[in-house]
């Protein structure tokens, strides 16, 4: 009975710690990775339209869904800032609550997370795909490194397409806000904007923001790239590859950008 | 999709990405006004600042004329030392009076400044020597309530004339 028990907890011990191992070497194999990304950086550049195609795919093609999504939260937020301003009889602020909220918050962590839904996980499925029908192996075959010519491109065009993604997401969010608050609701324009533009620093708001989506790309890029590259090449393996993308890169962004919000805004408008 | 298409259309979206960070830099943030304009530096120092933030404003006569840049405290006299940047394009005389206000009642506090007559003008590093505090809501109240309790209900007229000279500083009579 008892050397049942000791069995069974021996299991455990033996199941978490290789837990423990497996995903300490793969963050390991990760940050190798990343290395490898960055020294065939300058051939992947040197046949740059391999990048700009990636570009075309991650940050083109994402801009409609980044658009509507900033246009319709900024319409809410502006909806229900209003709501919640107007107790105090602050409604004319309502400008800078939307600008501070897209530029510092909103913009940067929901522009990462869609990008990290409609770009991440396609960049992995197709590099699994590339690993599962052995395309891969094929380029090793003919001398071509597959990290310089299918990985880098990948990697560069999602950190080069998330900021500009971010920036367009506030514009427009704050354009929805806009339309909203002073259209719809009928706060003054001047006050709108003169409240913006006087509440809203460029350093450190939008710089900070810039920042952040800035690590959002890197982190989103190489889990996707990462992801695709590890997975298994089966079927299955693609699919929950593709799966973890998702996951992992909304929970990166979510703690790194409570991290860089702690080092960001800890006291910088307090005394 | 051939390659020109393909680099046509990234260039569109870069210079749409960078015409939105332009936007957010001159239209909603402010990169271009005072802030960074050359300016000088004056010093004030004040029994009790309450609630001045880093870079609230320095107002004369109801204009943003500068930011706050600086608040510490001076250990030797226990004074909030407060350094302002004043935009270079204002001067004022050495007489001026700095005061610590609040627009409003929960408004933002500023530093409001009442120019002087003085011929002479502050320059870079120059102390302001006349200050007013700020306003403590909590010592304005408490006051009111000691004077309230002391005045008792046979000796109205005395104490009401000695409570008029115990008025915290900064308050204004």
């Amino acid at each position: 009975m008892s050397a049942e028990i000791l069995s069974g907890i021996a299991y455990w011990l033996r199941r978490l710690g290789g837990g423990v191992t497996g995903s300490v070497a793969q963050l390991g194999y990760a940050t190798r990775f990343l290395l490898s990304v960055l020294w065939h950086t300058p051939a992947a550049f040197r046949r740059l339209h391999l990048t700009l195609r990636e570009i075309y795919f991650t940050g083109v093609l994402s801009l409609v869904i980044i658009l509507m999504s900033g246009l319709f939260v900024g319409m809410v937020l502006s909806l229900q800032g209003y709501e919640t301003l107007k107790r105090y009889g602050a409604d004319e602020q309502l400008g800078i609550l939307v600008a501070l909220a897209l530029v510092r918050e909103l913009g940067p962590v929901l522009a990462g997370l869609l990008f990290a839904s409609r770009a991440g996980s396609a960049i992995t499925a197709e590099i699994g795909l590339m690993k599962t029908t052995e395309q891969l192996a094929a380029m090793e075959m003919m001398a071509v490194n597959p990290v310089a010519r299918v990985v880098a491109p990948r990697f560069w065009g999602g950190v080069l397409s998330m900021p500009l993604l971010a920036a367009l997401f506030s514009t427009f969010g704050i354009f929805g806000g806009y339309v909203v608050g002073v259209r719809l609701i009928g706060i003054d324009a001047g006050a709108f904007w003169g409240q913006m533009h006087a509440g809203v620093d460029f350093w450190p708001d939008v710089t900070n923001g810039i920042i952040k989506s800035l690590v959002f790309g890197v982190a989103v890029s190489l889990i996707a790239v990462f992801e695709g590259f590890d997975a298994k090449p089966t079927a299955e393996g693609v699919a929950s590859a593709t799966t973890r993308t998702v996951v992992l890169s909304s929970l990166a962004i979510l703690a790194l950008d409570f991290v860089m919000t702690v080092f960001m805004f800890r006291g910088a408008n307090v005394r | 999709m051939n390659r020109s298409t393909i680099d046509l259309w990234v260039g569109i979206f870069v210079a749409v990405g960078f015409g939105a960070i332009l936007f957010l830099a001159l239209k909603v943030g402010n990169l271009l006004t005072l802030d960074r304009s050359p300016g000088y530096r004056i010093e004030a120092s004040f029994d009790n600042i309450g609630g001045l933030k880093l870079r609230a404003p320095v107002k004369a006569a109801g204009v943003v004329v500068g930011r706050v840049e600086n608040v510490r405290l001076d250990p030797k006299t226990y004074e909030a030392l407060v350094t302002m940047r004043i935009d270079k394009q204002y001067e004022f005389s050495k007489d001026t009076i700095a005061a610590i206000n609040t627009s409003g009642l929960l408004g933002e506090v500023y530093i409001g400044l009442d120019a002087g007559g003085d011929t002479q003008m502050l320059k870079d590093g120059d102390r302001i020597a006349k200050t007013q505090s700020a306003v403590v809501i909590e010592k304005l109240i408490s006051q009111f309530l000691f004077d309230k309790a002391s005045e008792g209900p046979g000796t109205k007229a005395p104490s009401a004339s000695t409570s008029a000279g115990k008025a915290p500083e900064g308050v204004a009579k």
